[in-house]
């Protein structure tokens, strides 16, 4: 007991520490240095491991020291592209110069407090979405305050804002916005689609079944596709729906069958006696699964639903192809300068910095909260 | 008594669970075809006001546009569609390279990320995390610009002799063709077909006997060496075709586009970082007592691998792993982003010319669709013969 506080300073602590002390070095076992003890176990533990280390080390040799050379040691920092051409390593003046234009595409450069302060509200509101403690209703209304926020933001037209027509939209809000949207809205489908997948209605799990393998079936370009073409002839005459919903609505319809796949097997891990026992207390079908089944099968679906809302977040960026204005098609747009074009790489390792922060923040978060949840099953 | 009674009297039809079942079923149809029915007016409507004729009558006519590679024959005369037909071969192109490159490099990475090397382990980890976190567009685009941003072919770079890479994409040497080389693809697929006749026998012969046979060598002489056989016996004909710079372009040789190269290096790369994944959590799935009880038998640590714990890992691999397939083949339409005339780049040139929307959508759903159950069957069948045998 004493041993375990070796900075205690009661004579007991010291003359226990005293004794303790020899038995303890005498119990590190003789040999080689720590280091190198270490490398010889997980580097050069045999034949075939030491060729492996040394390919390893091989390709490191050749990679490391010119992607430095290129990234830091040559790099220009600043300047134009003129500057840029002299400069034999990576122009990272390129997002010093564009970077408002890649994080913000074409929102009227004036007003670029706008979508910076929507995308500071979004960031908010996720990173408060991750704290379990705030798992309360006041969430849902936080959101649905943020978004009208984010909306009065974007739009204007009040206080003082000048107006700004969706199709000037874009950039990192964007693609952010699509993505909570995209799962939020896609949330509600696609419990209805999982629950129709498990009815006993033959009709009703027929048209589940249908929708869910359907969209699955397709590529997302697909669909943002005949969102985009397809939308405004569903429409009747002279309704028009705007660029960036339908693409929207692209994104959740797709969505919702891939996050229905989630919800089936949070319903599947429900144990049956738990509906047996619904059952048994009289419990209508809409009950019986509003307060028995769904409260503990989407308690399991919650790190694949982050999972589902990272893919998506990646998927935003197709909708450059249907021509919006996302975090990618505004990069790509501001290396469309002849003076900026020579140096794509460093405009695209810029964004994919961005979407690789994002994704890899939420990974981590996701297992980490895999983690918390399996807590209460673990004995 | 008499309320019990009142009970039974009141009981409506509405009470019973399978009447009620039966109206909501009519009633979600009615729903169903209603807004199915309003959808149709509407897109009817539309249509006649701008003059496009419905019907798949318009795959008949002439294209009229160029596509830049193919696998058939094809010219701007030919009709839509062949167009598609053209497309969807680029598709499944792509597709069937991509798995094959994905499947390799993953299973390389996902077992380095076991390895007990540490280096290795930590540059899979590298490779796996940087990847799959960065959108497949993204990547897409990098990969072509950095392909187009290669000399042009008068610069081309030269790496090994014969091979050319140029911002015309990739020029290999590929052999003459011969007239001995029909019979060079009839003795491999005799040697195949031996192999796994060996193959039946050797592990009827270990079920019954217990006395192995190697019939892995075996079958690989014999795959491998037929075709040799003929080859030298006919005399070793073979003569390359070179790629030469004529002009502004090389002729000759084999060709990959600089699209397609594009593609296929950022299909592979992307799916290979969820394979690995894939293939690690497979391995891991299997207990260590199954590897210690295999090395308490005495076998060898190659043989632990491929006789206990892969054919374990596989079951737990396959499914995941081929909707991995699934979503690569799905993926190769991001073609369209850099211009690899893929099935859904044709019928987008398609719809825009004829405007013939909703047939076009069409087309590429069915074609997709059609992909993913046939290689769900496909998968299928292979899992089931991986699965475990249960009573």
């Amino acid at each position: 007991m004493i041993d375990r506080q070796p900075h205690d300073h009661s004579a007991t602590g010291v003359a226990a520490a005293d004794v303790e002390e020899p038995s303890a070095v005498s119990l590190q076992p003789p040999g080689p240095p720590r280091l190198l003890g270490w490398a010889r176990e997980n580097l050069f533990g045999s034949v075939p491991n030491t060729v492996m280390t040394l390919l390893a080390l091989a390709l490191l040799w050749e990679v490391v020291p010119p992607f430095l050379s290129w990234a830091l040691v040559h790099a220009q920092w600043g300047g134009d592209g003129a500057a840029c051409r002299q400069a034999e390593g990576a122009c990272w003046a390129l997002v010093g110069e564009r970077h408002r234009l890649m994080l913000f595409g074409v929102y009227p450069y004036d007003q670029h407090w706008r979508p910076l302060l929507a995308t500071a509200i979004l960031v908010t509101l996720l990173a408060t979405s991750a704290v379990r403690a705030f798992w309360r209703p006041w969430l849902l209304w936080a959101w649905l305050a943020g978004f009208a926020v984010i909306a009065l933001l974007m739009w204007g037209g009040v206080l003082g804002m000048p107006y700004v027509e969706t199709d000037m939209w874009g950039g990192l809000p964007l693609t952010l916005a699509l993505a909570v949207l995209g799962i939020a809205l896609a949330f509600p489908l696609s419990i209805v689609l999982a629950l129709g997948r498990r009815s006993e209605l033959p009709v009703i799990r027929a048209f589940s079944v249908a929708y869910i393998e359907l969209v699955r079936g397709i590529p997302l370009v697909s669909v943002l596709f005949m969102a985009s073409v397809m939308f405004p002839l569903f429409l009747p005459e002279g309704v028009t729906i705007d660029k960036l919903l339908r693409a929207l609505v692209g994104m959740v319809l797709f969505t919702a069958a891939y996050l229905a796949e989630a919800v089936r097997g949070g319903l599947q891990a429900v144990p049956r006696g738990q509906e047996e026992a619904a059952d048994a207390l009289g419990l209508s079908y809409w009950r019986k699964m509003r307060l028995i089944v769904l409260p503990q099968a989407l308690r399991l679906v919650i790190p694949p639903i982050v999972n589902q809302f990272i893919s998506c977040f990646k998927d935003t960026s197709l909708v450059t192809i249907v021509g919006l204005y996302d975090l990618l098609a505004a990069t790509k747009a501001a290396l469309a300068d002849p003076e900026w074009r020579p140096f794509f790489v460093e405009g695209y390792v810029a964004a994919a910095l961005v979407y690789w922060s994002f994704c890899f923040f939420m990974s981590r978060y996701s297992q980490w909260l895999e983690h918390q949840l399996a807590t209460g099953q673990k004995r | 008594m008499a309320v019990g009674q009142g009970h039974v009297v009141k009981r409506s039809l509405l009470n019973s669970a399978r009447f009620r079942g039966i109206v909501y079923q009519v009633l979600v149809v009615l729903v169903v075809l209603a807004v199915g029915w309003y959808l149709v007016r509407n897109t009817l409507v539309n249509l006649e006001a701008r003059g496009i004729a419905t019907g798949l009558d318009f795959l008949e006519r002439e294209a009229g546009f160029g596509i830049g590679e193919s696998l058939i024959a094809y010219s701007p005369a030919d009709s839509y569609l062949h167009a598609l037909a053209v497309g969807l071969l680029n598709t499944l192109q792509v597709s069937v390279l991509g798995i094959a490159a994905a499947t390799v490099i993953g299973l390389v990475v996902g077992i380095s990320r076991l390895s007990g090397n540490w280096l290795v382990a930590r540059l899979a980890t590298l490779y796996v995390e940087g990847v799959r976190n960065i959108p497949l567009l993204l990547q897409l685009f990098v990969w072509y610009g950095l392909v187009t941003a290669l000399p042009g072919p008068r610069q081309a770079l030269n790496p090994v002799p014969g091979i050319f890479l140029s911002n015309r994409g990739l020029k290999v040497p590929l052999p003459e063709s011969h007239p001995l080389y029909p019979w060079l693809a009839l003795a491999l697929a005799v040697g195949l077909l031996a192999a796994w006749g060996v193959r039946r026998w050797a592990l009827g012969r270990h079920a019954r006997s217990g006395r192995p046979f190697p019939w892995v060598l075996t079958g690989i002489a014999l795959v491998l060496g037929l075709p040799a056989l003929v080859f030298v016996a006919g005399g070793a004909p073979l003569v390359w075709n070179v790629p030469q710079l004529r002009g502004f372009n090389f002729v000759g040789g084999g060709a990959l586009s600089p699209e397609f190269a594009a593609l296929l290096a950022g299909l592979s790369v992307y799916t290979a970082a969820f394979i690995a994944e894939i293939v690690r959590s497979g391995i891991l799935a299997v207990p260590a007592g199954q590897t210690e009880a295999a090395q308490a038998l005495g076998l060898s640590r190659a043989k632990t691998l491929r006789l206990i714990v892969l054919p374990q890992a596989l079951r737990v691999i396959i499914p995941p792993l081929s909707s991995q397939y699934l979503n690569l083949t799905k993926n190769s339409s991001l073609a369209v982003a850099i211009g690899y005339p893929d099935l859904v780049s044709v019928a987008n040139t398609t719809i825009n010319q004829t405007g013939q929307a909703v047939e076009g959508v069409g087309v590429v759903m069915a074609a997709f669709l059609t992909i993913s159950l046939a290689l769900s069957l496909l998968m299928n069948w292979y899992n089931e013969r991986v699965a475990l045998v249960t009573r």
